[in-house]
């Protein structure tokens, strides 16, 4: 496995030399596809946390922070400086004063704090509010307590103060598109959701929902002379044989591949150099309800790790396409563990345990499951035997995605299987199993350890990064053992990209999600 | 004319309340809710001002009765998620759709009824053979792996047709997906043409139309076309509904901007005006075909007018 991750940092490096060793090409249009679906969701952005929304919103809008992938954190974007004091709550950030809105204006303070207030609108349930909730009162504006974030403060035209409620890295908070600043002035406004206007790289020119936004050149935009490209087209393009024909028509630059397309592209030597891949941070597992009695003894969730062939399952059914899972914080994550090793394959021992545990015979389970190809029914369907062998026997449940979802938020299952986000901030990822968590948040275990929690709150006091790390680590090791879920793997982001495209970035939180400033064609590129 | 009309339409307002009362009920049981979708990560109190905010802490019936006052004044509501107005992302996309589907529809007649016509009158030989080869495949067939083929060969192979897309709206990027969707109905044309047109050839009238020394052209132009086209409106009238169906399918596979793929969307985040909104426009468009269609009936025999 560690030699896959070389391949992929080897591949990252290559890219990258690629990239400096020509000089960007001024001109061009970008192709991208959006592949999670048959439509944008929203043009305000502020409303949806689907990925797919988030690779528009990557050209069009821009946040506080964002995303860099090459140093795996995120880095000041609209803000030139952050002064940090208060014991490490209070944030002054230095805003650019250099970067103007799509319809000519000057952003400022007042636009910073307009869209954070917004964001926390509770009548709107925006998906941003779980970010911006870290700020100083926000949770009270939520609640309708409260007109205005107190902990958020307009020193002057560019330079604001944010107290924050915990000691963390704001960075990881005001990233992505969820946060993004808007106008106050026309935000407000029945046009904007037809007309979006951003700060970002690109400006809105036309939306045909279902099939494409088309974005153009913003001349204005902050970063001296980027974006390279005259235009970018994302295309919506959810079936992926689709993709597939338009890719090898050159009638598009980007396309996800599945399990099935990963493995005939590097089977096909003309294919084979358009792929790249990372290692994102999506923990993918079965989630087991504690208070259904079986699952409440360590020893039988330990017996289902031990159950359970995984990597045959990621070899077979993933087609390689994961990585295997060694503990909750993924590859990428900055604190990622080397040294932990997976549970073995150990139906004998698993066994032992279900014995020591008062189940000789096994038990029998509720498994709810989504239609999902590489967390879905399909795993469910090969791990079922698996766990027959030790006894357990596994009842599926079929549910809607959008039906999992309040399932796991609610607690009415026995055991169910899930992806979710487990970066790139490892102390949020962790912070969902501190029993202060409400199930409805993220705790989807209900899980309740007073050695973990001792752990995470000492992180979450420690003033030094080092000592900070290695509380942490510690926590993921603890939860590790008490194996809360079936570890079952880390998602492999595989994206196929054209010759001609260049600056592609590997982006850990999500291939899709591109700095599209960076990205340039060549001459060969068929779209002009 | 007028009366039948009337009467038409009044036939068609119970039809259009039971389906808005069916989707509204369907959609108050069914579990997941927009709130769920929203965030993963929510305080059950923001989720309680939500619920309130959309109006999804009122009874069902009140709610009920609130939407059908709404829809009196044409109003469909705005999206929960969006909250852009339901009218607007409707209309947005229905000239896509309306392209589409009447496309296929074109297709589907232009070939499908010559080729039941040609079949039926030499029935057994080559062309009839054939003609109900192409008839069975192409009902078999499934529109996503037709429509990747076509994909393959038109886009790929020979490289004279975009493979995706709606471009500027213009005919080549439409051939594809709506041949793609047609070929079903075409098939469909052919088979129903074909036996209505053996039917009507063994008819009496017909028989004494050519023992009084008709013409056999004028036979199968006055007679038996008049005759069969009874029965081909009645299919491309419920081929009609079926293909705004259908059409789901095809929009997505050619990334065409729809009502089809608005409505799987909108099911799946449980917007539910989005979803009312959706279903009562591809319902009213089918009542309003099949209204047509009688229209028409009346026209080619006026029998049925009376009837």
């Amino acid at each position: 496995m560690f030699r896959m991750i070389a391949i992929v940092a080897g591949l990252g490096l290559a890219l990258a030399g690629t990239v400096e060793a020509q000089t960007p090409r001024k001109g061009g249009t970008i192709r991208m596809t959006a592949p999670y679906g048959s439509s944008f969701t929203s043009l305000d952005i502020h409303t949806t946390q689907r990925a797919q929304d988030e690779i528009y919103a990557k050209a069009l809008h821009r946040s506080l922070y964002v995303w860099n992938s090459a140093a795996g954190k995120p880095v000041l974007e609209l803000a030139k400086e952050d002064v940090v004091s208060g014991g490490g709550l209070v944030h002054t950030f230095k805003l650019r004063d250099d970067a103007y809105f799509h319809n000519g204006r000057k952003m400022t303070a007042d636009d910073v704090i307009w869209s954070y207030n917004r964001i926390m609108d509770g009548t709107k349930a925006y998906p941003g509010a779980r970010f911006v909730r870290v700020i100083e009162g926000a949770a009270a504006v939520e609640k309708g307590q409260a007109k205005d974030i107190s902990g958020l403060k307009k020193i002057d035209d560019f330079t604001i103060e944010m107290k924050l409620t915990e000691k963390v890295d704001p960075g990881f908070y005001f990233f992505t598109a969820l946060t993004s600043i808007y106008p106050a002035d026309e935000a407000v406004k029945e046009s904007f959701i037809q007309k979006p206007i951003g700060l970002g790289p690109f400006k809105f020119v036309e939306h045909v929902p279902g099939s494409r936004i088309v974005l153009e050149r913003w001349d204005r935009f902050y970063k001296p002379g980027k974006p390279y490209a005259d235009k970018v087209i994302v295309s919506v393009m959810g079936e992926a044989a689709a993709r597939d024909v338009a890719f090898r028509n050159k009638e598009i630059d980007t396309s996800v591949l599945g399990p099935a397309q990963y493995v005939a592209y590097q089977s096909d030597a003309d294919l084979k150099g358009t792929v790249v891949e990372v290692a994102e941070v999506f923990t993918r597992y079965m989630g087991m309800n504690t208070s259904f009695k079986p699952f409440a003894d360590k020893r039988v969730r330990q017996a289902i790790n031990y159950a359970i062939d995984t990597d045959l399952i990621i070899n077979k059914l993933v087609k390689g396409k994961a990585y295997r899972a060694t503990s909750w914080l993924p590859l990428t994550s900055p604190l990622y563990d080397k040294t932990m090793k997976p549970y073995p394959f150990d139906p004998a021992k698993a066994k032992q345990l279900l014995a020591d545990a008062g189940y000789p015979n096994g038990f029998e389970f509720e498994w709810t499951t989504s239609q999902n190809e590489s967390w879905g029914l399909p795993i469910v369907t090969a791990v079922i035997p698996m766990l027959d062998k030790v006894g357990i026997k596994a009842k599926v449940k079929q549910v809607e995605t959008a039906v999992l979802a309040e399932v796991v938020r609610t607690g009415d299952y026995q055991a169910f299987i899930y992806s979710q986000q487990t970066g790139p901030d490892p102390q949020a990822a962790l912070k969902c199993f501190h029993s202060s968590t409400p199930q409805s948040a993220c705790n989807y275990m209900n899980f309740k350890n007073a050695d973990f929690d001792k752990l995470m709150d000492e992180a979450g006091q420690a003033d030094d990064v080092a000592k900070r790390g290695q509380l942490l680590q510690k926590a993921n090791a603890l939860l590790y053992d008490e194996a809360p879920v079936w570890f079952f793997n880390y998602n492999k982001a595989v994206m196929a990209v054209q010759p001609w495209l260049k600056g592609v970035q590997l982006n850990a939180t999500e291939l899709t999600h591109q700095n599209v400033e960076d990205l340039w064609v060549d001459e060969t590129s068929p779209a002009k | 004319m007028l009366a039948f009309l009337i009467r038409r339409l009044l036939q068609t307002i119970p039809t259009v309340l039971a389906v808005v009362l069916l989707v509204f009920v369907l959609f108050s049981v069914v579990p997941g809710s927009i709130v769920s979708t929203m965030s993963d990560d929510s305080d059950p109190q923001v989720e309680l001002r939500m619920k309130k905010q959309l109006g999804l802490d009122q009874p069902v019936y009140m709610r009920f009765g609130a939407y059908v006052a709404r829809l009196a004044t044409g109003d469909l509501g705005a999206s929960f998620r969006t909250r852009e107005p339901v009218t607007t992302m409707i209309a947005k996309r229905a000239w896509p759709t309306l392209q589409l589907i009447f496309a296929s529809m074109a297709f589907a007649v232009v070939l499908g009824v010559p080729l039941g016509f040609v079949a039926a009158l030499r029935p057994g030989g080559i062309v009839d053979s054939a003609a109900m080869v192409l008839a069975v495949s192409g009902l078999s067939l499934a529109k996503f792996w037709l429509g990747l083929l076509l994909m393959y060969l038109f886009a790929l192979k020979l490289g004279w047709l975009p493979s995706f897309g709606y471009g500027d709206g213009s005919l080549k990027y439409l051939i594809l997906p709506a041949v793609t969707l047609g070929v079903s109905p075409m098939a469909l044309l052919a088979r129903t043409t074909r036996a209505a047109v053996l039917e009507i050839m063994t008819a009496d009238f017909v028989r004494t139309a050519r023992s009084k020394g008709m013409s056999e052209t004028r036979v199968v132009k006055w007679h038996v076309m008049r005759n069969a086209l009874v029965l081909i409106l009645t299919t491309m009238g419920l081929q009609f509904g079926a293909l705004m169906g259908q059409a789901v399918v095809v929009e997505k596979l050619f990334s065409w901007p729809g009502i089809g793929s608005l409505l799987v969307d909108s099911v799946l985040q449980r917007d539910i005006p989005a979803v009312q909104g959706s279903i009562l426009v591809v319902v009213l468009f089918f009542l309003a075909i099949n209204l047509l269609i009688d229209v028409l009936y009346g026209v080619i025999d006026p029998r049925i007018r009376y009837a």
